[in-house]
């Protein structure tokens, strides 16, 4: 069973890195802001929470769960909102 | 593996460092200063030191980023059109800079001694505190002139920014959220967020007697919140001549000042606590800090006064 965990877990956090990058690659590539959010924004949302999804099972518990999926939904709120905040400013 | 991260911390620490001293747009350079705060935040945490690594997140990147952004934005105006400073003044100050850095490398890399660890002493004696977070127990208990000081200082900052207000708006409010139209996105945030924020806050405050957190932690966050809720229009900032303001503002340093005076007559001296009550008298004290630490940042980040007072 802790076998079939650890396994969950690196390809989650993996997968999760494999958007980090991809989102990176993306802010340095891309030619404007819009496009550049846009990727930003995959690494922060969907990148965040499978990192979250995968550490899910060494949180020892639903209270530190609880505080680890908190963690991702206020930055799914926070970075929607400050993406366009900055696309406004730059239009 | 933990050794190849710490390097890589430290060198991006080094090199963000460096580009900062070289961006040579200010508000460049505030935004990469904000950076540098963020990755110390993460030094401080790999050096077990979670008080100081939430300290340095939320005050020195946080609420100082905030600052110097206002003043890099005030800054604007007369930057640029300025001529560059001569050759010789160059110089002068890039060698001073390198004098001071030496120095400062010297003390670092060459001490005299290493000076005797007060560390086991303090934690040997924090049960009488009642507390035990060591980090509460040196600020409220071995250190608490050190802390009453801080917070008086921050008051006198709060000050030193009001009299930079012209005498037409001295009284009145600073001109904050003006102009946000009432169905922006920056209002929907500020009708969110507080909520989340304000127990958050008061958890860390709460918090900070036992694990990592503390009156200045929850109080940078209730600063926030307030300021996100002045930013959006939601609430206007309020006059600076306002009394329930600043009954806000003095009130955790009046508590601690009242109660380090009370030391004398239930306790050792000043600043002392008896040791039946130190628990509940440090966390009466954090929490009326809090709310006042929450003020004052909030009113320094918010600017001088700027609107004219109403009668």
């Amino acid at each position: 069973m802790s076998s079939l965990l650890h396994a969950f877990t690196i390809l989650a956090v993996s997968a999760g890195v494999v958007f980090f990058i991809a989102g990176t690659v993306g802010l340095v590539r891309f030619p404007d802001v819009p496009t550049r959010l846009h990727a930003l924004t995959k690494a922060d949302n969907v990148g965040l929470g499978l990192v979250v999804l995968g550490l899910l099972p060494y949180t020892g518990g639903l209270l530190g769960a609880s505080k680890l999926v908190s963690v991702w939904l206020l930055t799914l709120l926070s970075g929607a909102i400050v993406t366009q905040l900055i696309a406004r400013a730059v239009r | 593996m933990a050794l190849v991260f710490d390097i890589g911390i430290v060198s991006l620490l080094i090199a963000i460092g460096a580009w900062m001293i070289m961006a040579r747009d200010t508000l460049v350079a505030v935004i990469i200063f904000v950076v540098y705060g963020l990755l110390m935040s993460i030094a401080w945490v790999r050096l077990s030191a979670v008080d100081v690594a939430l300290t340095e997140a939320a005050i020195g990147s946080g609420i100082t980023g905030m600052l110097l952004l206002s003043a890099a934005a005030r800054l604007r105006q007369t930057e640029g059109a300025g001529a560059r400073p001569s050759f010789p003044v160059c110089i002068a100050a890039g060698s001073l800079c390198a004098l001071i850095s030496a120095g400062l490398a010297g003390v670092v890399l060459l001490p005299a001694d290493v000076a005797p660890t007060l560390a086991p002493l303090a934690v040997a004696n924090l049960s009488d505190t009642g507390l035990e977070n060591p980090v509460a127990g040196v600020l409220f208990a071995y250190r608490a002139l050190d802390t009453l000081l801080e917070k008086v200082v921050l008051l006198l900052a709060l000050l030193g920014v009001w009299s930079l207000g012209s005498d037409r708006a001295w009284g009145g409010a600073p001109a904050l959220g003006a102009y946000v139209p009432p169905n922006d996105i920056l209002v929907f945030f500020a009708q969110v967020l507080p909520p989340i924020g304000i127990v958050f806050a008061a958890y860390m405050t709460w918090t900070g007697a036992s694990h990592p957190g503390g009156a200045f932690q929850g109080g940078t966050v209730l600063a926030v919140m307030w300021l996100l809720v002045m930013m959006a229009g939601v609430a206007r900032a309020p006059p600076i001549s306002s009394t329930k303001v600043r009954w806000l503002l003095v009130a955790g340093p009046a508590l601690f000042l009242a109660v380090g005076f009370l030391g004398f007559v239930i306790a050792a001296g000043f600043l002392a606590y008896p040791v039946d009550y130190a628990k509940a008298l440090i966390v009466l004290i954090e929490v009326a800090l809090a709310l006042s630490i929450g003020v004052t940042l909030a009113l320094l980040a918010a600017g001088p006064p700027e609107r004219t007072p109403q009668p």
